[in-house]
């Protein structure tokens, strides 16, 4: 019944980006980084999905990946990128020529790189880069067309047009520099808005704005976006999806409610037990023993089996694939034992609760 | 019994910049932080929180003021000739924010955290420094050990430059840490961690903690029995014990950053209640607003009062204390801003 629904709800999404079974690889001095090996992802349209994991993870490579930005080391071995224009119209990313990813880039698909500072040139003016960006993308438009443009999108992000538009980077903080680069990225009206880390390093009423602006311009433009992040709290309050990334695979993937209450990899839950919250009372909370795999030569079987506290002994050859949890195909992870990290997490969530609810009687 | 402060800062003042373009960092602040126990600075990037940290272990002099160090004053007077000032070098480390600076790059792991040891004594040669520096990398989390000792910063992740910079902190046994954003660059999965390795030291060993985070949720869990104090623009605004600062902050800019930190809760983040601010401009610290410096974006701003006066920290009970003349007198207590102008430590 349930699985029914679901069905047609899902077949109802368009999918305007879709990565199937993508692996990436690093050539370095040691040996071949496994960045990414086997990532299948939907970004359905008009939703928020967040992409979380820690250092390393792939998480940004696989945000490069999206739009062909891997450095000269990297390559994508294997899968496909598949892009669905407006008009309907499907293309696979790795097949698109130089000049066609150029005209793909920014105008269907935007990227907010991670630090605001080194993502703007330092020697032209805000009002130049702009200008640049839509020269560069194959819009012969004027200056003054630029700069009215400009400015609509300035006042958009709640900057002032008039301090910003003929100012260098280095005259902006970083919470306006921010503001900048995702005014830019609107510039063209993309379909899909990849940022990377967007709020990381600002300050935390800066970062407040920049999550309640993207919030107001995706229910007003409709962009899809995808967010990479290693912050729980953006995540829980940013996205509708949210997708769990460890050792270059994605260990779990469902909405934020189902991935929060009812996290099934124990690694997911690992990283929600190790988070503490700013308001309500003191939690007991506790790190993953250990440190992420080699990438270079990770371990045999789950990846996560050496730092895991539910190992066994099937963990340590075989590694699981993602799989609906209790049926649910909105919500999957790759583990062999879902049932222990669900317990574990509906104890630790009544816990929080209890407390929290003996502080209001 | 009343503990002894461990530090003690009163009134402490540090300017930058010429005498025609001058920039007040620090504004007559004022801490003490008893024996074994934890302060915890939160704040803005900009506010001031590290140039505090860094007059307070003694590495920046400050314009005005003085730091206590155990009841000795570290800048004035004998100072820094006077017999206890080695101690004082010993017993007070910092730990940077940026351990991509703070780390020798010519330096391995082993060499970063055996030089200490060797110059002070604290070790009789260099295989007793060998199997303290083993134990130092174990006590932070960085194995396996052998894997490192051979490291030079370059060859580490920010997290493992900023274990080692803990570690180095801890070579020399310190009775009071200054952790500016200690734990800020490692990974979610080991924060805790490294966290917890702190407590335990202010726990077991009585070390005491300034504690310098932008982070909230941090600052909740690492200073949970002890304070927190929270700058704007060069001068704390609000003191009080850590629970009753989270969960009913006074200062209208604390119940701004509260109620402005995303939750890791889906529920408890929707559920926040905003407090709205009139504006989001941070004031340049070269036109600082007369009266309060925070009136131009606070919502409960009375004109004629709030711009003209500015409020000093005034106790309230508790033994918390802020600066806010409207806070100040919903609680029924007299203005110490406004009756008089002394500052209200003394």
């Amino acid at each position: 019944m349930l699985n029914k629904a679901t069905d047609i709800k899902m077949k109802n999404y368009k999918i305007p980006l879709s990565v199937r079974d993508l692996w990436v690889e690093y050539a370095v001095e040691r040996g071949v980084v496994k960045a990414v090996r086997g990532v299948s992802l939907d970004l359905r349209e008009g939703e928020s999905l967040a992409l979380i994991g820690e250092s390393g993870c792939g998480k940004t490579t696989l945000g490069l990946s999206l739009v062909r930005l891997l450095v000269k080391a990297g390559t994508i071995r294997h899968g496909g990128i598949n892009y669905v224009y407006r008009e309907g119209r499907e293309i696979d990313i790795r097949q698109l020529s130089e000049r066609e990813l150029q005209k793909f880039r920014w105008q269907e698909c935007a990227m907010v790189f991670q630090s605001a500072l080194n993502a703007l040139n330092p020697v032209l003016t805000i009002l130049d880069q702009f200008h640049d960006t839509f020269r560069s993308h194959g819009h012969k438009v004027t200056k003054a067309y630029t700069r009215q443009r400009a400015k609509e999108l300035l006042r958009e992000v709640q900057l002032d047009p008039e301090r910003v538009i003929d100012s260098y980077p280095h005259e902006l903080s970083g919470g306006m520099r921010q503001r900048v680069l995702l005014a830019m990225s609107l510039l063209l009206d993309p379909q899909v808005l990849i940022l990377d880390e967007p709020t990381t390093a600002l300050d935390i009423l800066t970062q407040r704005t920049i999550i309640d602006l993207l919030q107001r311009l995706q229910s007003k433009l409709g962009f899809s976006m995808m967010f990479i992040s290693h912050d729980l709290s953006t995540a829980a309050e940013l996205a509708d999806r949210m997708a769990t990334m460890y050792a270059g695979v994605i260990v779990e993937l469902g909405s934020v409610a189902d991935t929060f209450y009812h996290p099934a990899h124990p690694y997911t839950l690992g990283l929600i037990q190790a988070v503490p919250t700013v308001t309500g009372d003191f939690e007991e909370l506790s790190s993953i023993p250990g440190a992420p795999p080699d990438l270079i030569d990770p371990p045999s079987g789950c990846k996560f089996h050496l730092r895991c506290p539910y190992v066994a002994e099937r963990c340590r050859h075989e590694e699981p694939t993602l799989v609906p949890v209790d049926g649910n195909p909105e919500h999957t992870a790759a583990c062999f034992y879902p049932e222990k990290a669900l317990a574990a997490a509906s104890a630790m969530w009544k816990e929080r609760r209890d407390v929290a609810g003996e502080k209001t009687l | 019994m009343k503990k002894e402060h461990s530090i003690e800062v009163r009134n402490l003042v540090r300017t930058f910049g010429s005498k025609r373009n001058k920039v007040t960092a620090v504004d007559r602040v004022n801490l003490s932080i008893p024996e074994g126990s934890v302060l915890c600075l939160v704040g803005e990037s900009g506010c001031g929180k590290t140039t505090t940290g860094k007059m307070v272990a003694g590495l920046l002099k400050p314009s005005g003021g003085e730091v206590l160090y155990q009841g000795q004053s570290i800048w004035t007077g004998k100072g820094r000739k006077s017999p206890g000032f080695k101690k004082f070098r010993l017993d007070v480390q910092i730990i940077h924010q940026d351990p991509y600076a703070s780390l020798n790059p010519a330096h391995t792991v082993y060499d970063t955290l055996r030089y200490p040891l060797l110059r002070h004594g604290l070790v009789r040669n260099q295989q007793e420094a060998y199997e303290r520096v083993r134990e130092l990398l174990r006590t932070v989390g960085l194995g396996p050990v052998e894997d490192f000792l051979p490291k030079y910063p370059h060859q580490l992740s920010g997290g493992q430059r900023q274990r080692v910079s803990v570690a180095r902190a801890l070579t020399v046994e310190p009775r009071f840490i200054v952790a500016d954003e200690a734990v800020s660059m490692v990974d979610v999965s080991l924060r805790i961690s490294l966290l917890k390795l702190l407590s335990r030291l202010k726990n077991d060993l009585g070390v005491t903690y300034l504690f310098i985070t932008h982070d909230l949720a941090i600052a909740k869990f690492f200073a949970w029995e002890g304070e927190i104090a929270v700058m704007y623009v060069g001068s704390v605004v609000e003191r009080a014990a850590t629970p009753q600062l989270i969960n009913s902050p006074l200062h209208p800019y604390s119940k701004a950053l509260l109620s402005a930190a995303p939750e890791p809760d889906p529920e408890l983040t929707h559920q926040k209640k905003r407090f709205e601010l009139r504006s989001q401009d941070i004031p340049s610290l070269l036109a600082l607003p007369n009266g309060c410096r925070f009136h131009p974006r606070c919502p409960f701003f009375e004109k004629g009062l709030c711009d003209t006066v500015r409020p000093q920290l005034t106790p309230v009970g508790d033994g918390r204390e802020v600066a806010c003349h409207i806070a100040v007198r919903e609680l029924g207590i007299a203005d110490m801003a406004v009756g008089n102008l002394s500052d209200a430590h003394a």
